[in-house]
């Protein structure tokens, strides 16, 4: 199978396709609306994508045919609360409405059909019909603690990070930003609270090791060894050895701590990749200076990689979604906020642009059968 | 009957020609409008019903002020224009 990569892009979702000559466009879907994510579900070739329209709310697509054509699905939506339709005049007040899907999951490769969308403003939603039809999960959005999650770059917190045990599918990781990690043992039955060991360093003294509290920025699962999450978080990077229940703090990464996206070697737990930013208030590369950060020792060292990445001053910033591993551990897809895309060689030593005349990237992802 | 129209813009996401519904508010129009083509529903009104926040709606020349409710009084000769606000680059 030819190899693929999908970018969900602020202006349409754009399939790239590698020919002799490189990296190509081969596609363009949506073209002018934002995709906020998709999925190439390798369970059954099917391809989803989300919308955010922005007036017109978010929507849900799927092809059949890879891409050459889409039929719309039922978004997942919040049941209507009955006589509460706010106060008349402002839609802050009311129910809860789903203002975006924030990643989309396939369930587990024995779970035909299964999909799960992490929202904002909070909500896990579940198919169990690819897509035709979406619940809520009532177990995580009913649960007290959730009261005290709060929104960290959007007004609401959100779902963006679902892992599902590929050697166990009903046990989950979820990251939310803000509200820490949750985790399953019971495919959503029921759900307990861990992260013990993060630390957000902008709260109170106090309160810096609140775990609900936590801004989670991305969690990565290894394939090989699910116990291993590799987690981005806002105040620096943290690894997970037990599938999310206690994490250790990694406090040798390079040129900083600070980023939104990781990815994790699938075969490899001791191998992830980062892309270092300055910090929460300055989110550009440091020293303007874009390079990639590998640790192949589980975080005792890290290299940093900058060969085929720009070597000017540079603004990129490699949202959550945007730092993806191929299926083999050799390549990686990463896409920036200033509409750059490049594909990693060598497990990221040397990286080549695709393309700089993007629209700003909220997700990159390979192709069925990577 | 109110006839009720839509933003051009709209028509590029799914078809949603020029209509003539019953109705006395604007929530019973749009309901009849629905009821015909069920999908313009979550383009128009969030998971709750309410308006969404930059659809504007319109009976002959007054927006529609009761934008969760849509309890806004429509006549059996009246006019509804459904746009959107316009934003973004």
């Amino acid at each position: 199978m030819a190899e693929k990569i999908y970018v969900a892009s602020r202006k349409g979702l754009l399939e790239f396709g590698e020919a002799k000559g490189g990296w190509t466009m081969t596609r363009a879907s949506f073209v002018g609306e934002p995709v906020s994510a998709v999925l190439p579900d390798a369970r059954d070739g099917t391809l989803y994508a989300a919308l955010n329209l922005g007036h017109f709310g978010v929507k849900l697509h799927r092809s059949e045919d890879g891409g050459k054509t889409w039929n719309e699905l039922p978004a997942p939506a919040y049941a209507p609360e009955p006589g509460d339709k706010g106060n008349g005049k402002d839609d802050a007040k009311g129910g809860p409405s789903v203002s975006l899907i924030w990643t989309l999951v396939a369930g587990g490769a024995d779970q035909p059909g299964i999909l799960w969308a992490g929202t904002i403003p909070g909500g896990l939603f579940r198919s169990a019909d690819r897509g035709e039809s979406w619940a809520l999960v009532e177990s995580l959005w009913n649960l007290p603690e959730r009261a005290q999650w709060f929104g960290g770059g959007y007004d609401e917190p959100g779902i963006h990070s679902v892992c599902v045990d590929p050697t166990d599918s009903n046990k989950l990781t979820l990251g939310v930003s803000c509200g820490g990690v949750w985790i399953s043992a019971d495919a959503g039955e029921s759900w307990q609270l861990g992260g013990t060991g993060l630390r957000n360093e902008y709260l109170p003294p106090d309160m810096a090791e609140t775990r609900v509290l936590q801004d989670v920025h991305r969690l990565a699962q290894c394939k090989a060894a699910p116990n291993v999450i590799w987690c981005q978080h806002h105040n620096g990077i943290f690894r997970t050895d037990d599938r999310g229940i206690n994490f250790t703090e990694i406090e040798t990464a390079r040129p900083s701590a600070f980023g939104f996206a990781v990815a994790v070697h699938p075969a490899d737990p001791k191998t992830a990749w980062f892309v270092p930013a300055v910090k929460d208030e300055c989110r550009v590369p440091v020293d303007q200076r874009m390079v990639v950060s590998r640790t192949t020792d589980g975080g005792a060292s890290f290299e940093v990689f900058s060969d085929g990445l720009p070597e000017g001053p540079s603004f990129d910033l490699v949202y959550r979604h945007c730092l993806e591993i191929d299926g083999a551990g050799e390549r990686l897809a990463m896409g920036s906020t200033t509409g750059n895309f490049w594909v990693g060689e060598d497990g990221g030593a040397s990286w080549t642009l695709v393309s700089n005349h993007l629209p700003p990237i909220a997700q990159v992802v390979w192709g069925p059968g990577n | 009957m109110a006839r009720v129209s839509f933003t051009n813009n709209l028509q590029r996401h799914l078809s949603c020609p020029t209509v003539d519904v019953g109705g006395d508010t604007v929530r019973t129009v749009l309901d009849g409008v629905f009821a015909a083509n069920p999908k313009l529903r979550s383009y128009l009104l969030d998971d709750q019903g309410r308006l969404r926040k930059h659809v504007k709606v319109f009976v002959n020349d007054c927006v529609v002020a009761d934008t969760a409710g849509l309890s806004d009084r429509v006549g059996e000769a009246d006019e509804v224009f459904v746009f959107q606000a316009l934003s973004g680059g």
